[in-house]
């Protein structure tokens, strides 16, 4: 086989083309120049040219998160690798598959303190999944593909390829894909099957069984969202899902009891505290989902389906581990259950739902919405409404709004829901958003966000404009840092330090000013014709609504509390403060 | 065993904190090292001791070993989150894995003269440890053994005057036919 000797540069962008890569976030600099070069003179591969590398990274998770695929990010050396490394650390937490090239200095000046350079690799080792730093042009077209192997295998993460200039302009061999013979990562997928009958005669003898999924269902793909609905059908045990879970399960299905976790739904947490038998499927049993670890589910057998060895027994002992891909692993059940038919106990589930609806009957998320102001609440249920005839995405920043989004927006399918969960990433929204839209190019894509978070990466609005990328953003205005400032009234004595949004900008001229139009409301009657309104334009829209700014996100657990102990509403309301030490100290 | 005999000691296991030999099979490639460590330190696990030098040139492997402690549950962790970094190839507890053997060199300098001087020189004789180093005021001594019989041996010279110790670390291998 003859190889082909091209230049460096040549090399990535054929690496790139035969990964399947159709467009690249990012943002060019000196080291770099030689890639942007190569890309000038092609057009296969599409630039999408951010305003910050933060937001290079956010826009490559939002297309990743909203396709399957693996998103891409070119950035130049120093501090454009650098301003990467937030991006890069949100995309671990969330296990999204990115991957990332920088550019650095020619081989000869690392380690000289040259300009624009920064020990990269040293510097994105922890926060990566792994990282390269190519010094031998032999090896180079074999880390391309090496890259998007260990970014997209096994549990899924952010990769980084630190690419020294004078490997760009030099001569380099390419290899293809299929040329390239995986070393050593070759994760596990198909779960042990003593295990996994195991697993379903707990289940099968279940009295209060729940079953706890998150974000490795969607990473898994759609066919395993679908296999998760057949098999929660089949056995007929409630579902909950986790904030980075949200549309692996139809939202409007009736076995469903909303989001478990620190704002979850009454009913939830509720079923995951005294239930028997708990299968946690591509969930990691996160601090915001068990509350206080000494009191959860305490009466519980857990069974724990993960792709990563190392997230079991990690926070939470369990009972049987299985590792797996959870869409092979759901396929394996489903056949079992079927072929041995299993059923869990009619008269037992009976009886565990009516609890359930006891439950249900508190309407947690309840609100009331008066005549003078516009509870937050109400925007993203109207907007749910107003956008039920087409195909919609959402992306959301950090705080209530993000908060309120997740409980009030029904999810119905994978891939719809874009957030920053195990980081909470401020300013992830748009950028994220960005992504989304370049990957749905017509699709409605709606960026919930509040006043404090907008700003935090508001420069991405020339980019929306740049691309003619039709994104509505409506920010929850509430002149606070919400989330903040409702810490700060139930654990700090209500010393709202440095969460008031002080000087906000006239968000309508900004908007102009960027080149697209911006609308305020914040009258309750206009709500719904603004949003129509803002639905139709064409174009980029800024809708800036005024939100009730006391408005707290219930229901909580309280930091230190178990999840049978929620602050609920309607009960909280005046007799806000609590007392804990422990609170205060857990984030 | 009545069934709450076993509970307690159960929950006693569960909170013991116990030393683990951990042996990594790794790429021997730039950074790796780094890595490693990274983890032990990003997660706040302990690293008693650490050696590492490269085992098959051919397939440019090294060999990390790490004596660490811990609950159960966080070895279990630590192995678990050391397999799935990308460059290593297996990881090996060989404090679990059945009988093994580790040993250690030290290089121990007893500054002394007279009485002192005599008595280190039996010692050393008794432990098998080598004089590398000879002055008419000091020695340095080359031993070889366990962990435990190093800590035995450095014990002793205190008194006589032990001035500067130089370890390496535990190296370890299972005994029989086990291999990684």
């Amino acid at each position: 086989m003859a190889e082909r000797i091209l230049s460096g540069s040549e090399v990535v962008l054929q690496a790139l083309a035969d990964q399947g890569v159709e467009v690249v976030f990012g943002y060019p600099g000196g080291a770099v120049l030689p890639l942007y070069d190569e890309i000038f003179k092609q057009n296969r591969i599409r630039h999408v040219l951010v305003r910050h590398e933060q937001a290079a990274v956010h826009a490559a998770e939002g297309y990743a998160r909203s396709t399957g695929k693996v998103g891409v990010v070119l950035v130049t050396s120093g501090p454009g690798a650098t301003n990467a490394v937030t991006g890069l650390t949100d995309a671990l937490m969330d296990s999204i598959p990115v991957v990332c090239l920088t550019g650095q200095v020619p081989t000869h000046l690392i380690g000289n303190d040259a300009f624009q350079e920064a020990d990269t690799t040293g510097i994105t080792r922890p926060c990566t999944k792994h990282n390269y730093l190519v010094k031998n042009p032999d090896r180079l077209a074999r880390t391309m593909h090496e890259a998007f192997h260990v970014a997209s295998s096994g549990r899924p993460g952010p990769v980084v390829i630190d690419l020294p200039k004078d490997i760009l302009v030099g001569k380099a061999p390419y290899l293809e894909p299929s040329q390239v013979q995986h070393r050593t990562y070759n994760p596990v997928v198909k779960g042990e099957r003593s295990q996994i009958e195991e697993a379903l005669e707990m289940l099968a003898s279940a009295k209060k069984p729940i079953l706890y999924c998150g974000g490795g269902v969607i990473n898994s793909g759609l066919q395993a969202c679908k296999l998760l609905t057949e098999f929660t059908r089949m056995t007929g045990a409630p579902i909950t899902l986790t904030l980075m879970g949200l549309g692996a399960f139809p939202a409007s299905d009736k076995q469903y009891l909303g989001m478990v976790g620190m704002h979850g739904t009454y009913e939830s947490n509720m079923s995951m505290h005294d239930c028997d038998v708990m299968i946690a499927i591509g969930a990691r049993f996160d601090d915001r989902v068990t509350g206080n670890l000494d009191f959860f589910a305490p009466h519980s057998q857990k069974i724990q389906i993960d792709i990563d060895q190392s997230s079991i027994n990690k926070n939470v002992p369990v009972d049987i581990g299985i590792v797996g891909d959870v869409g092979h692993v759901l396929e394996d059940m489903i056949k079992i259950w079927k072929a041995k038919q299993y059923k869990i106990d009619a008269n037992a589930l009976d009886s565990w739902w009516k609890e359930i609806e006891g439950w249900r009957g508190k309407h947690c998320l309840s609100y009331k919405q008066p005549k003078d102001v516009i509870k937050p609440q109400h925007v993203i249920r109207r907007v749910h409404e107003l956008t039920r005839d087409r195909k919609t995405y959402i992306t959301t920043d950090v705080g209530q709004h993000q908060m309120w989004a997740a409980q009030h927006f029904g999810f119905e399918h994978p891939y719809e829901w874009m957030t920053s969960g195990g980081l909470g990433t401020m300013g992830y929204g748009m950028p994220a958003a960005l992504g989304v839209q370049v990957a749905h190019p017509d699709a409605t894509v709606v960026c919930f966000t509040g006043d404090a978070s907008i700003m935090m990466n508001i420069q991405e609005c020339a980019t929306m404009t740049q691309y003619r990328l039709p994104i509505k953003t409506v920010i929850l205005n509430n002149r606070y840092m919400g989330m903040v400032r409702q810490w700060q009234q139930l654990l700090h004595g209500s010393r709202y330090s440095e969460s008031y949004s002080e000087t906000l900008p006239d968000f309508v001229k900004l908007s102009e000013a960027f080149g697209f139009t911006g609308m305020t409301c914040n009258n309750p009657a206009d709500l719904d014709d603004a949003i129509k309104k803002m639905l139709e334009i064409d174009g980029p829209v800024i809708l800036d609504v005024a939100v009730d700014d006391k408005e707290n996100c219930y229901p909580m657990i309280p930091s230190g509390k178990p999840h049978n102990e929620m602050l609920l509403g309607q009960e909280t309301d005046g007799n806000e403060a609590i007392d804990s030490d422990e609170g205060m100290v857990l984030v | 065993m009545p069934p709450t005999e076993l509970l307690r000691s159960e929950t006693v296991k569960e909170t013991e904190i116990s030393k683990h030999t951990i042996s990594v099979l790794v790429d021997n490639e730039s950074g790796v090292l780094a890595r490693v460590i990274g983890l032990f330190s990003g997660r706040g696990y302990n690293i008693e001791s650490l050696t590492v030098a490269e085992v098959d040139a051919d397939a440019h492997q090294s060999r990390i070993t790490v004596v660490t402690s811990g609950t159960p549950m966080v070895i279990e962790q630590i192995k678990a989150q050391l397999s799935r970094l990308v460059p290593v190839h297996k990881v090996s507890d060989l404090t679990l894995a059945g009988p093994s053997v580790e040993r250690e060199l030290a290089l121990v300098k007893v500054i002394a003269t007279g009485e002192k001087r005599v008595e280190s020189l039996r010692i050393a004789d008794i432990f098998k440890a080598r004089a590398v180093d000879a002055t008419n005021n000091s020695f340095v001594y080359e031993i070889i053994g366990s962990p435990e019989k190093i800590d035995a041996f450095i014990k002793l010279m205190a008194p006589l005057g032990l001035s500067e110790i130089s370890r390496t670390g535990v190296a370890a291998i299972s005994r029989g036919t086990l291999t990684m």
